[in-house]
Parts: C-alpha cells; sequence; structure tokens
C-alpha cells in the first residue's frame, strides 16, 4: 500500500473535475494546454507545407489568412500566456514556497472554467469559418471590412484574459501572504521572483486588451465606435491600446521561461545563482520597463519621431535586466560541477536561442533597421526565437525538471535527451532561415512568394518537420513514463528546495509538517557528495 | 461573534485568511483601475482632438440626474462603511438595514440612469442606433456618445454587481454574522467605493465639460 498522495486520493472524475488543489488544476491545464499546443501546431505545419514552393499550391490566400489568424490567436492566448504559470506555476508555486495551496483555491478552479470557456467559443470562431485580421485584430479591417468571426474570436479572447487576471492575482496575494515561516523575499527561489512578476502584468495590462476587445466588438455590433475613421475617429489608437496589452504580454510569455531557467541552471551546475538579487529585481524592472516600449510596434504607422526616438530609446533600456540575466546565468556556469540531464540541454538550448531572439530584438528597436524589416519574416524569426525558442523551451525544461515531482515516475533520461536536442536542430533549421528572407524583404503574412526565396522556405519547412517530430517525442515517452514509469524518489536532483522536501507525488495538502525555512535558496551540495536518498 | 469554525489549510488563522481576502480585492481594483484607464485614455485622446464637440456633447448630457446620482451614490457608499464601522452581533439588525439602504440607492442610481439613456435616445443622441446630430461638430459630438454610453453602461454592469454582492451581505449579515463576514462586507464595500470613485471622474468628464462656456 502506497501513502496517500494528491493522485491517488481519489480516482473519481467529480473529484478532477470540482478539485481546488493546487496540483490537480495544474494537471487540468496541462491535458488543456496540449491540446491547444497541438492546435496551434497543426496551423503552422499547414502554413509551413504551403510555403514549401513559391506557388499557392494546398490553400488558397483566404484560407492561408485563417490559418495563420488561428495559429496566433490559439498560441498566444491559449498556450503561451497560461504555458508556464499555469501549469508549472499552479503546481510548484504553493510547493516551493512551503504553503498548503493557493490564496483562493475556488478563484483557481473558477480561472480554468473561465479559461475553457474562451478556448472553446474560439474554437468554435474557428470551426465555424475562422478568422483573418492576424491574431492583432488590427483596425479598421477588424472592425469595418473583415467578414470573418471577429466578433466570437475577440469574444474567446476576452473570456480567456479574465482567467488571466484571476491567476495573476491569486499568484500576487499568495506570494504575498501564503510564504512559509523564515521564507524571506531574499530567500524565495527565482522561480517565484518572476511569476510574481509576470503576474503583475497580467493585472495590470490584461483589463486593458479587455477594454479594448469591447471597444472592437461594439463598434462592430453597431456599425460605429470608437475606431472609425469615417467619423473622425483614430483606428491608431487600437494599435496603441492593443500593445499597450501586447507588449507586456511579450513579457508575459519570457519571464516564467527564465524563473524555469535560474532553477535548472543552478540545479545542474550545483550552485547558487551568481548575482541573485540582480536577477531578482531584474525580473521586476522588465514587467515595469515592459509596460513602456509598446510604440516599437508601430515605428511605421507615422507616429511622431519624437516618440519613436522615446520608445526606440526605452527598448534598449528593457534589454539591459534581460542582459542581466544571460549574464548572470553564464557566470553561475563557470566553475560550476555541471550535468548534462535533459532540464540542463532545455536551459542551455533557452539561454542561446533568448539571446540571438534578443539581440535580433535590439535591431528592431533601431528606428532605420525597422524600417526595413516591418512585417518581414525578419519579425517573425525574432519573436520566434524569444517565443518558441525561449518560453517553450523552458516550459520543456521545466517540465521535464519536475515531472518526477508532479507524476512520482521517472522518464527516459535518453529518450529527453534525444528530444531536447531534435528540438534545438529543428527549430534553428525553421527559423534561422527566417532571418535571411527577412533580411532579404520577403513579408510574412503571404501564401506566395517569388520562386529566389525558394531554397530558405525548403529549409524552413524542412526544419519545421523535424520540429514537430521533436514535440512528439514527448507526448510518447513522458505518456509512457506517467503510467509506467519506475517511481521517482522524493528528491531526485538532490535539490535543497522545498518542493523537493515532500514526497513525490505530494500528498494534498502538500506538506505533512508547515517547514520553516533558515536559509538562502540554492544551497546545493555537488552531485558527487554523498546522495540524500540512497 | 463565533468565529468560523475550520479555516482552509493553507492560512494560518481567521486573521491570517481574512487579511488575505481583503488583498485579493485591492489587487482586483487594481485590475479595474486598467479597464476604465483604457476608456479614459481614449477619452482624452478625443476630447484633445475635438473640444468643441465634446463641450458641445457634454452641454447635451443631462447635468441635473447627473448631479443627483452623485449625491445617490456618495451616500450609498457612506451608509456602506456605516455598516462596517459598526458590524458586530449586536447591531446585525443595523447592519443589514444600512445595507439595503445603500442597496435602493443602488437601484435608485440604475433607475435614474434609465430615464436618462430615454431622454438621449428621443433627443437621437444614441450613435448606432438612433444619432441625428449635423454640422461641424458632429463628429467630436458622436465620438463623445460613443465614450458617455460606453463607460456609463460598463459602470452601471458594476453597479449591478456590486449591488448583488451588498444583497447577499445583507442577507448573511441578518441571519449569524461571523468574522468571515466582516472580511467579506470589508472586501465588498471596497468594491463598492471604488465603484463610487470610477463615478466621480465620469461625472467631471461627462456633465461639466463645456457648462461654463456656453
Amino acid at each position: 500500500m502506497t501513502e496517500p498522495d494528491y493522485l491517488n486520493a481519489n480516482y473519481t472524475l467529480r473529484s478532477w473535475f470540482f478539485t481546488t488543489d493546487h496540483k490537480r488544476i495544474a494537471i487540468l491545464y496541462f491535458a488543456s494546454l496540449t491540446l491547444f499546443f497541438f492546435i496551434g501546431g497543426a496551423a503552422a505545419t499547414a502554413m509551413r507545407i504551403e510555403l514549401a514552393t513559391p506557388q499557392a499550391d494546398l490553400v488558397s490566400d483566404d484560407i492561408y489568412n485563417r490559418l495563420f489568424t488561428m495559429h496566433g490567436i490559439i498560441m498566444v492566448w491559449f498556450f503561451l500566456i497560461p504555458s508556464i504559470p499555469n501549469t508549472l506555476g499552479n503546481f510548484i508555486v504553493p510547493l516551493m514556497i512551503g504553503a498548503r495551496d493557493l490564496a483562493f483555491p475556488r478563484l483557481n478552479l473558477l480561472s480554468w472554467y473561465i479559461f475553457m470557456l474562451g478556448g472553446s467559443v474560439t474554437l468554435f470562431a474557428i470551426l465555424a469559418g475562422g478568422i483573418d485580421t492576424g491574431w492583432t485584430f488590427y483596425t479598421p479591417f477588424s472592425t469595418l471590412y473583415s467578414n470573418s468571426y471577429v466578433m466570437v474570436a475577440a469574444a474567446g479572447v476576452f473570456i480567456a484574459g479574465f482567467s488571466s487576471i484571476l491567476t495573476g492575482l491569486n499568484f500576487i496575494v499568495t506570494i504575498h501572504r501564503l510564504r512559509a515561516p523564515g521564507l524571506t523575499w531574499y530567500r524565495l527561489p527565482l522561480f517565484i521572483w518572476s511569476l510574481y512578476a509576470t503576474s503583475v502584468i497580467l493585472v495590470l495590462a490584461t483589463p486593458v486588451l479587455a477594454i479594448t476587445l469591447v471597444l472592437i466588438a461594439v463598434e462592430r455590433f453597431f456599425g460605429v465606435g470608437f475606431f472609425d475613421p469615417r467619423i473622425g475617429g483614430d483606428p491608431l489608437l487600437f494599435q496603441h491600446l492593443f500593445w499597450f496589452y501586447s507588449h507586456p504580454a511579450v513579457y508575459i510569455m519570457i519571464l516564467p521561461g527564465m524563473g524555469v531557467i535560474n532553477e535548472l541552471i543552478s540545479c545542474f551546475s550545483r550552485k547558487q545563482v551568481f548575482g541573485y538579487k540582480f536577477v531578482a529585481w531584474a525580473s521586476l524592472a522588465i514587467a515595469a520597463l515592459g509596460f513602456l516600449v509598446w510604440g516599437h510596434h508601430m515605428f511605421v504607422t507615422g507616429q511622431s519621431l519624437l516618440a519613436s526616438l522615446v520608445f526606440s530609446f526605452m527598448s534598449f533600456v528593457v534589454a539591459v535586466p534581460s542582459a542581466i540575466k544571460v549574464f548572470n546565468w553564464t557566470a553561475t556556469l563557470h566553475k560550476g560541477s555541471l550535468r548534462f540531464d535533459a532540464p540542463m540541454l532545455y536551459a542551455l538550448a533557452f539561454i542561446g536561442l533568448f539571446t540571438i531572439g534578443g539581440l535580433t530584438g535590439l535591431f528592431l528597436a533601431c528606428l532605420a533597421f525597422d524600417v526595413h524589416a516591418t512585417d518581414t519574416y525578419f519579425v517573425v524569426a525574432h519573436f520566434h526565437y524569444i517565443m518558441v525558442g525561449g518560453m517553450v523551451t523552458a516550459y520543456f525544461g521545466g517540465l521535464h525538471y519536475w515531472w518526477p515531482k508532479i507524476t512520482g515516475r521517472l522518464y527516459s533520461e535518453y529518450w529527453a535527451r534525444a528530444a531536447a536536442i531534435l528540438i534545438f536542430l529543428g527549430f534553428n533549421l525553421t527559423f534561422f532561415p527566417q532571418f535571411v528572407l527577412g533580411a532579404e524583404g520577403m513579408p510574412r503574412r503571404y501564401h506566395v512568394y517569388p520562386p529566389e526565396f525558394q531554397v530558405w522556405n525548403v529549409l524552413s519547412s524542412g526544419g519545421a518537420t523535424i520540429l514537430a517530430a521533436a514535440y512528439l517525442l514527448p507526448l510518447l515517452y513522458l505518456g509512457y513514463s506517467a503510467f509506467f514509469g519506475s517511481r521517482a524518489p522524493a528528491n531526485p536532483w538532490d535539490a535543497p528546495g522545498l518542493e523537493w522536501q515532500t514526497s513525490s507525488p505530494p500528498p494534498e495538502h502538500n506538506f505533512d509538517v508547515q517547514p520553516v525555512v533558515t536559509r538562502a535558496p540554492y544551497q546545493y551540495r555537488n552531485f558527487e557528495a554523498e546522495p540524500q536518498n540512497a | 461573534m463565533p468565529d468560523s469554525p475550520a479555516v482552509a489549510p493553507q492560512f494560518a488563522s481567521v486573521s491570517h485568511r481574512d487579511e488575505t481576502a481583503e488583498l485579493g480585492m485591492w489587487v482586483f481594483i487594481a485590475t479595474e483601475v486598467l479597464l476604465f484607464g483604457g476608456l479614459l485614455l481614449s477619452y482624452f485622446v478625443y476630447r484633445h482632438a475635438y473640444p468643441q464637440g465634446f463641450a458641445t456633447g457634454g452641454r447635451h448630457t443631462e447635468i441635473v440626474i447627473g448631479t443627483a446620482n452623485t449625491a445617490i451614490l456618495l451616500t450609498s457608499s457612506f451608509l456602506v462603511a456605516w455598516a462596517v464601522e459598526i458590524f458586530a452581533a449586536e447591531t446585525r439588525r443595523l447592519t443589514a438595514g444600512l445595507l439595503a439602504a445603500a442597496i435602493c440607492l443602488g437601484l435608485a442610481f440604475i433607475v435614474l440612469k434609465g430615464i436618462e439613456y430615454h431622454g438621449e435616445y428621443e433627443e437621437h443622441l444614441v450613435p448606432g442606433i438612433d444619432f441625428r446630430f449635423t454640422g461641424d461638430l458632429a463628429n467630436g459630438v458622436q465620438l463623445f456618445f460613443i465614450f458617455y454610453f460606453i463607460a456609463t453602461a460598463i459602470h452601471a454592469l458594476h453597479m449591478i454587481i456590486g449591488i448583488g454582492l451588498l444583497a447577499v451581505l445583507a442577507l448573511l449579515c441578518r441571519g449569524a454574522p461571523s468574522t468571515r463576514h466582516r472580511a467579506a462586507l470589508h472586501s465588498a464595500a471596497l468594491y463598492w467605493h471604488f465603484v463610487d470613485i470610477v463615478w466621480i471622474f465620469l461625472f467631471a468628464l461627462i456633465y461639466l465639460p463645456g457648462r461654463s462656456t456656453s
């Protein structure tokens, strides 16, 4: 007879769908997000197949518009934004801070139901015929001209926004109020700092998207609104409001990834994170400065040159805390006792890919270069290096790292390393050619292109095939591990974090005895030292 | 006053739970500030672009109803604050009575708002449904009224939610009030005051422009 844990405490459907246990809610999110990830991925696959040849041979221009819109909306709002916070965050945050649950467990469950409602409405919009505005809903096309299901999709995103807000609220309150005795702010793992910064953005930026989508819906429904140029309204005001949300949303999509990387890098080099306080405050600096750079999406819209200069400058400033993190991770590796388990491979991939994505972001923050690169594949490659090369890689890294804690099972290290390497290779082959395409002037969002671009497009589509296969691999070996993997010990990585001090998988209320914290985080012992759980 | 028997396992004590709930409401209010903030930004952009149109639009609003509604909301907030202040087992009838009075004032606000909307409909000032303002200032006036209807409708929606919250709490307080209800009342009161503050901004932005220059 095994000890009762959160997984085997109860097997009924009711115990899953009405659970208030943060760990089970994390699993609910994990299942839903995996579904959305593969839906969004299917749209991307269709696009890459179409782009293998210069002509239109698979889909028409109209269908192509709907494909990239579906890919964007699903991936941004139904995978990337909730990815790490709502799965790994939901599961790990209370464990990491020594709490028995989040502050508002029922709100947490409500947040999942709202998310599923928003996701269902969006899927309905896609199945009913799709949306052709791009994920950005730019006016006046979205309000006056598009004949697709804009209002339904906007409603789906609007609803999902409340889920984001409630999760952010729950994390902020939990981190403020439920830390274990002795767990001061500077003893918090950096994952918590980065999720705290993420939550601040979720709470302060998402409502602006909500009101903007309301304005779009009003305008479509009543035929007149704020962004209507026929009555003197300004369609660019929409872009300002949209990017006031959506640029900080980029940081919602990368900060949690950065948080995971801290945990992985320190664990697999057996060292404290170099410059802990700098890394911690860099998260908050990114959250704050991230609100002041939205205009860099609008350099070619005719906004004033002064505004563009300021936004350009601020975009360089926000790169400083990001660079601090990259340098500090590298310094953490220095003279560390390194081990290259699968999570570490993902972490190292993250550092490289994020650096490329970040530096090309600086290219785009330069006014003159941006005029050349706006709406080209250079931009597409840049943000995929951050979103996929960064966030998705970190998501997989974190998933492997905490997998033994979540499921109580070990995964196949051999397959996990193979998948990590394949993802890295496939990713670069997919997206690096797109930098070249963009620099040579290929615009995004077209289903046909001049024949001279074909070589790079074929490379990219070939890479996408590898990437798609590599993303399916974890589904197989992690799926196998969840049911047939060998039992994981409580602390397979010999890590000092509180989440490793309870059993794997944890009991329903996480800790049998309330943990008390007496020291700074990341006090690792070398792998060679006598293992704790022998 | 009896404590609620059990505290959820993530809390160390009743006060820990109640203070946590209050922080949750403050964070929620921060979200709400940004929701209305996006709307107010649009208002200022267009007021800056169409000053005459907005002044004319402001003069077409019902300042008597607007002022009456401001007084009504401020009074209801006062009653809610009073209810929070005296909350105790011995004063539960008075607490429930104060909340009921605040609810009545809230309903009066909604009714007056409806009368006001009807008046604007009669005057053909509802963009998208029946808007017949012509002349040089038509665009500015129409943008003003688009803001007016969206902002006041979203505010009224918040009022209705608030009235629902206060009604539930009035019923709970009439029964057997506990410290848990005190915390809930505290949070609901915060929300009610916030909705009140939003109205004070809306009042100044909707009813006052153009009044001194006509």
